[in-house]
């Protein structure tokens, strides 16, 4: 579990963050959605670490990661996966050598039991024609698929991925959204998705967090999101004329 | 103001290249991928560069000698010292410094932008001594390439004066065995040591610290290539009067 307690975060004279305190419960896909802008990625960099917040704490699990002295929050850092946006596969390795990555640095596993690892992974990725193809030789959606597994080789208590299915098309998307979610369950580990793909609401969103201009406008999830009256939210979520349609119908069955 | 920034984050960033070590046995395949790259990849140009320059300094300087009061040998020993207290160490490094200078900025902003160093930092690897500290290691070799590039320099002295007819073998090489202090050499190597840090470092700096695209990359590495350039050209001034004055 992720406790977050009033995060703030500036950067100069520009305060991104204002404040969002917030719960992202273990075994759950947790999505962030929001507009451009609003502080998603601020947000999720600040979870991972990578932007010290201004103000506020984050708790992993108890752990207060600003608390932690620096080699304690090195060993949380290794049980966390990140999934980035555009993969961030390692270009000069190739698919088996990037999702073998971490267990080189952080374990003294042999290299046949490595090598048994990153198999298992790959193949629960549905991978298993590309271990010695490099990342420019793959698709987005198998670059993806191998981002995941990269993250989850090391058995992480927490999963983060920003915009995980941007520039996919929307099947592969979909594979994409349900593997993450799958993946959460099986590993009961804690997952925070960035998105504002309201496919991926509807399909993996168990608990929602709406972000506008750096605070936390709305909180719930994906059945509540479509009977809230909060307006910043519906602008949001029925932005495109198929959920306009699909809540229209709503309204008209419930009437 | 903003020079003061970059040289203090310049210096907290060497700082940090030399702590958390990376694991050995990833360590030494990155050390050799970088010799490759850096060091056997620069020899050809190198080589090039250096035959022609000894050459050109051995015509220009015969050139000049219009009294027949100066011994001919001159040529060979013009040929030497400019070669090996200037030309190899300093030239060669300013050259270094567009290309070998260029591709670490390159290749560190590209992982930047790929967002590939952040992936490295989220799972706790201290960024900086996995992209930076094989790349030091590596230009330890630099003074290698610099002794070929003396060696060859002054073959190609030696090449353009006799076959130009401008002096014969005996007289050039009597002028580059003439009055030889070793300690230049020493004064040529200690010199190269710092360049290969310099080179291995600054553009590092601008690489890891970039922000922006694909447009700033190609920025950061005409502002790392100039900047790199200058420091040589500054600490070469330095270095020259503290060792040999």
């Amino acid at each position: 579990m992720i406790e977050v307690d009033d995060i703030h975060k500036s950067f100069g004279d520009a305060h991104i963050l204002k404040g969002i305190t917030t719960t992202f419960e273990t075994g759950k896909t947790n999505l962030i959605i929001g507009q451009s802008g609003s502080g998603k990625t601020v947000f999720l960099k600040c979870l991972l670490g990578l932007f010290s917040p201004t103000e506020g704490k984050i708790c992993y699990d108890g752990k207060q990661y600003a608390e932690l002295s620096s080699s304690e929050q090195r060993d949380l850092r290794q049980e966390m996966g990140m999934v980035f946006q555009g993969s961030a596969l390692f270009d000069g390795l190739t698919v088996e050598g990037n999702v073998m990555f971490p267990l080189e640095m952080f374990t003294n596993q042999s290299k046949s039991e490595m090598k048994d690892r990153v198999d298992a992974v790959l193949k629960r990725v549905n991978l298993v024609d590309a271990h010695h193809k490099f990342p420019s030789e793959i698709s987005g959606g198998m670059q993806k698929r191998v981002a995941i597994a990269r993250a989850i080789v090391m058995n992480p208590q927490y999963l983060f991925c920003d915009e995980p299915n941007s520039g996919l098309d929307p099947r592969t998307a979909i594979v994409i959204d349900n593997l993450i979610k799958e993946i959460t369950e099986e590993y009961e580990i804690t997952t925070v998705i960035n998105t504002h793909d309201m496919n991926s609401v509807m399909q993996i969103g168990e608990k929602i967090l709406f972000l506008k201009d750096g605070l936390k406008e709305w909180e719930g999830t994906k059945n509540e999101i479509f009977k809230t009256d909060n307006e910043a939210v519906t602008d949001f979520v029925y932005s495109s004329e198929l959920f306009k349609k699909v809540r229209q119908m709503y309204i008209e069955e419930r009437n | 103001m903003k020079y003061l920034f970059d040289i203090g984050g310049y210096a907290i960033m060497v700082r940090e290249v030399f702590k958390k070590p990376t694991k050995w046995r990833i360590m030494k395949n990155l050390i050799l991928k970088e010799i490759d790259e850096l060091i056997f990849g620069s020899l050809g140009i190198l080589i090039f560069i250096s035959f022609f320059i000894g050459a050109v300094v051995s015509i220009q300087t015969a050139m000049n000698l219009t009294s027949d009061l100066i011994p001919k040998n001159l040529i060979g020993f013009a040929t030497r010292q400019s070669i090996i207290l200037e030309f190899a160490p300093t030239f060669c490094s300013v050259i270094m410094a567009g290309k070998v200078g260029s591709f670490i900025t390159s290749s560190i902003g590209t992982m930047r932008v790929t967002e590939q160093i952040d992936a490295l930092e989220v799972m706790g690897v201290n960024a900086l001594n996995y992209l930076v500290f094989p790349k030091i290691i590596a230009m330890l070799l630099y003074p290698f390439i610099i002794a070929v590039s003396m060696y060859i320099g002054i073959f190609g002295g030696w090449f353009a004066g006799v076959f130009g007819g401008f002096i014969t073998s005996a007289d050039f090489v009597e002028g580059v065995t003439m009055d030889f202090i070793p300690f230049h050499i020493t004064y040529s190597f200690i010199k190269t040591f710092v360049f290969a840090f310099l080179l291995a470092t600054i553009p590092s700096y601008h690489g890891f610290y970039m922000k922006g695209g694909a447009l700033e990359v190609g920025k950061a590495s005409t502002t790392s290539f100039v900047w790199t350039s200058v420091v040589i050209i500054i600490t070469n001034y330095i270095l020259t009067q503290l060792l040999l004055t």
